[in-house]
């Protein structure tokens, strides 16, 4: 496990859709480009629409209606496909041309059809750190919902995340959500390896009750992120998590969110909740999930 | 996986419901058809159509699709119910869902690829014409009023459509069937209605065991017929999955569509319906509604049941002038009419094998025979396609040695052409056979060969076999290192 393995080579691979956050995206991604120095590639994935394009309720079904159906859907999808890929096209070179501006060297461009979740996929082999963003284009207006994809990404993939917010400025400084669990211990292993936060100093937050044991996971996280090189301190403190940790956020000033996420089963966070999904929701400044 | 049922389900929720409507409207006619065809009482048909509906819409691989009680397994029942009764069917329909079940355990779905397009078209038009023939004794003996009737319900159903913005809007079989049925209250005509035909439902489908005695007599009778059930609707299921697919340009998991089929005739049986499977019309009367989702079958089914069951006095008095017109229109545009356009420009083979498998199904109403036939006659024909890539080449190399070169796939179809390509009346001292461009893909074509080296030495010829090794690996049915392309390669290639 070493800054090899990581990957020197591996690219960022920033998602764009067009939707109100891919300026924030772009930044997001060149800014983590330029921190560890990966080449850019912005992917733009074309997602089949579910909505038909056709609306006949006549009911009738004359001589050959597959093959008329047939001609009909396919010029149909012919044309909306051939719309959305030359958007597609522009967008992704306004998003290299703007990620060129802000320092980047290497940027390319890809385009897929078919399934967000399956393009990344075929993206993780090669990729260090994805960027999407927190809003899908179907949620324009709900600002603070999760956009339709993000979940089920951040669980299928294993690469590390950044999620895009609203408007991107350079963060100053990090801070860790810690909560000693294996997800968390991952997380801090994770980031001990890479270059990306090194540049800036950090916190590691805690919130849980004031015991030994949690005084020693804490102790022993940030060491391991002190001993490879990482400015960090830490900090413990009690209330409720979402809260707690927005409230920190705020007070120093902290301009990238880091975390473990989604540590629990699917069925657990049905009932209990998923803090992974408050965090992301409410959050104002660009989130890193490691899983 | 959330995501993908939440997208499965309401993703496309409107036109879904929608289209569910418009489906469910043109079952009912359909249901009714059915049973009558199958010589059952209508709500037979119409409570299999229901949970068959909403089972595979749960249950099914592939989202958009409508099944129900179809004509294709209809026809394969008529027998059996004459001869033994409901109770026989309801048991037969139980054991077809087991053996559906089964068979996409087994993952017979992949079977479907030795299905070739011409059967496929056959088994369309057999389908399509069988339903047609259905609708005849309805015709036939009637008074000149009846006649009217369909002409005119064909005439709304082909015609309203073409009205701008409410001919989209309004399913025309529907307006066909209430304007008929309004017509012949008021006019207060003597003609045939549904209520004539047998009963319908009144109440919500209750849980039955069909009753019927579990010995092996029992199952030597509905084993036959479920067979055939389970083999036709698995095949109508995965060629109209296959058609949604096309529509759609969306996968499908038809292993997963084989179960689900299996599931819902086993409920179907339960609840007193028969069994049933996709239905090529209605899959695209709900693709071309704008139905994608689960949620479209679910409420086709749904709808279907709470209109019969509130409307069962309504439907009754349904003239089954207006049925038989809805059922024409159906069959119209489930026949594969560019196939008959296309007679002259494919290839003779697969004009008869299509041919064919409509003869036969015509000829003996069981579309499992058909498609067997029609499978049959285009391996043969494959197989005598293949047998011209065979070719013996020959050269003197002295006076004493000729060497023959063996060129191509060597299987019974080719063993006689090849024995024949051997002059054993030549007079030579040595023979040398080179099988390295060769491939023997049978036993038949090994024992051909040694046929050929026997017969040189007994004319006292010493015989020479090269490239043996790279010829016969064809013949060991290690078919799986074959799906790699590297090894496609190497043994195309024809060399160790």
């Amino acid at each position: 496990m070493n800054e090899s393995r990581d990957g020197d080579k591996k690219i960022i691979t920033a998602c764009i859709d067009g939707s109100g956050i891919t300026e924030s995206i772009i930044d997001t991604a060149a800014w983590a480009s330029n921190t560890v120095g990966a080449p850019l590639k912005f992917l733009h994935v074309l997602e089949k629409a579910t909505t038909p394009s056709v609306e006949d309720r006549s009911g009738a079904i004359g001589p050959g209606s597959v093959t008329h159906l047939l001609d009909e859907l396919t010029e149909l999808d012919e044309k909306r496909g051939k719309l959305a890929m030359e958007l597609g096209k522009h967008m992704l070179e306004d998003a290299g041309l703007r990620a060129r501006n802000a320092g980047v060297d290497e940027v390319s461009s890809q385009q897929r059809h078919g399934d967000l979740l399956e393009a990344l996929k075929m993206c993780e082999d090669d990729t260090r750190i994805f960027v999407i963003g927190r809003l899908g284009e179907d949620h324009e207006n709900h600002s603070h919902k999760l956009g339709a994809h993000l979940e089920s990404l951040v669980r299928a993939i294993h690469t590390p995340i950044m999620v895009a917010v609203g408007h991107f400025a350079t963060p100053e400084s990090f801070m860790i959500a810690y909560d000693g669990s294996r997800t968390a211990n991952t997380a801090i292993a994770r980031i001990a390896r890479s270059t990306l936060l090194k540049s800036m100093p950090g916190h590691v937050v805690m919130i849980g009750p004031e015991n030994d044991l949690n005084q020693h996971n804490l102790k022993k996280a940030t060491a391991t992120l002190s001993s490879s090189g990482h400015d960090v301190h830490s900090h413990l403190r009690q209330g409720n998590v979402v809260d707690e940790l927005a409230a920190f956020r705020e007070e120093h000033d902290i301009g990238l969110m880091v975390m473990g996420a989604y540590g629990h089963s699917r069925m657990r966070e049905f009932f209990v909740g998923s803090n992974t999904s408050k965090m992301i929701s409410s959050s104002v400044v660009p989130l890193l999930l490691l899983r | 996986m959330f995501e993908t049922i939440q997208r499965d389900w309401f993703g496309n929720a409107r036109n879904d419901l929608l289209a569910g409507t418009v489906v469910a409207l043109a079952l009912i006619p359909e249901a009714i058809a059915f049973s009558i065809i199958a010589g059952v009482d209508p709500k037979v048909g119409l409570y299999a159509s229901f949970c068959i509906a909403v089972v595979t819409a749960f249950a099914g691989g592939r989202t958009g699709m409508i099944s129900a009680a179809t004509g294709a397994m209809a026809l394969l029942m008529v027998t059996l119910v004459r001869e033994h009764g409901l109770e026989y069917l309801l048991a037969a329909t139980l054991l077809t869902g087991v053996l559906q079940i089964g068979a996409g355990f087994a993952k017979l779905g992949s079977l479907m690829r030795f299905v070739s397009r011409s059967v496929v078209t056959g088994f369309v038009n057999a389908l399509a014409i069988l339903i047609f023939m259905a609708q005849l004794p309805e015709l036939t003996n009637v008074t000149w009023h009846v006649y009217a009737m369909t002409a005119a319900g064909l005439g709304i159903i082909y015609l309203l459509p073409l009205v701008p913005v409410i001919g989209r809007a309004i399913p025309s079989p529907l307006v066909c069937i209430v304007a008929l049925t309004a017509v012949s209250m008021t006019m207060g005509l003597d003609i045939r209605t549904v209520g004539d035909m047998g009963q319908l439902p009144d109440t919500l489908p209750v849980f039955l065991w069909p009753d019927v005695p579990l010995n092996l007599t029992t199952l030597t009778i509905i084993f036959p017929y479920a067979a055939a059930l389970a083999v036709v609707g698995l095949l109508e299921s995965m060629m109209t999955a296959t058609i949604v697919d096309d529509l759609t340009d969306t996968p499908s998991d038809k292993n997963r569509e084989c179960k689900a089929q299996g599931l819902a005739n086993i409920s179907a049986g339960l609840l007193g319906g028969m069994a049933g499977c996709a239905m090529i019309g209605q899959s695209i009367i709900n693709v071309k509604s704008g139905g994608r989702g689960r949620l479209s079958s679910l409420a086709a089914g749904t709808l279907l049941l709470i209109m019969v069951v509130f409307l069962d006095d309504w439907i009754s008095r349904i003239p089954m002038a207006a049925l038989v017109a809805v059922m024409i229109m159906v069959s119209v545009g489930t026949f594969s009419w560019e196939s008959l356009r296309n007679l002259k420009t494919h290839p003779i083979s697969s004009s008869s094998v299509m041919i064919a498998t409509v003869i036969v199904v015509v000829a003996t109403h069981n579309l499992a025979l058909g498609v067997f036939v029609g499978v049959l006659m285009a391996g043969l024909f494959f197989a005598n396609k293949i047998a011209r890539f065979m070719a013996v080449k020959s050269e003197l190399l002295d006076d004493t040695t000729r060497r023959y070169e063996v060129i191509g796939q060597m299987f019974f179809a080719t063993s006689d052409h090849f024995s024949e390509s051997f002059d054993f009346k030549e007079v030579l001292e040595r023979v040398v056979i080179d099988l390295s461009q060769a491939h023997f893909w049978d036993i038949t074509s090994v024992g051909a060969l040694d046929k050929v080296v026997m017969k040189f030495r007994r004319e006292g010829t010493k015989v020479d076999v090269v490239g043996m090794n790279a010829a016969t690996r064809t013949v060991v049915d290690r078919f799986g290192i074959y799906d790699k392309p590297e090894e496609v390669e190497k043994l195309m290639a024809g060399n160790s």
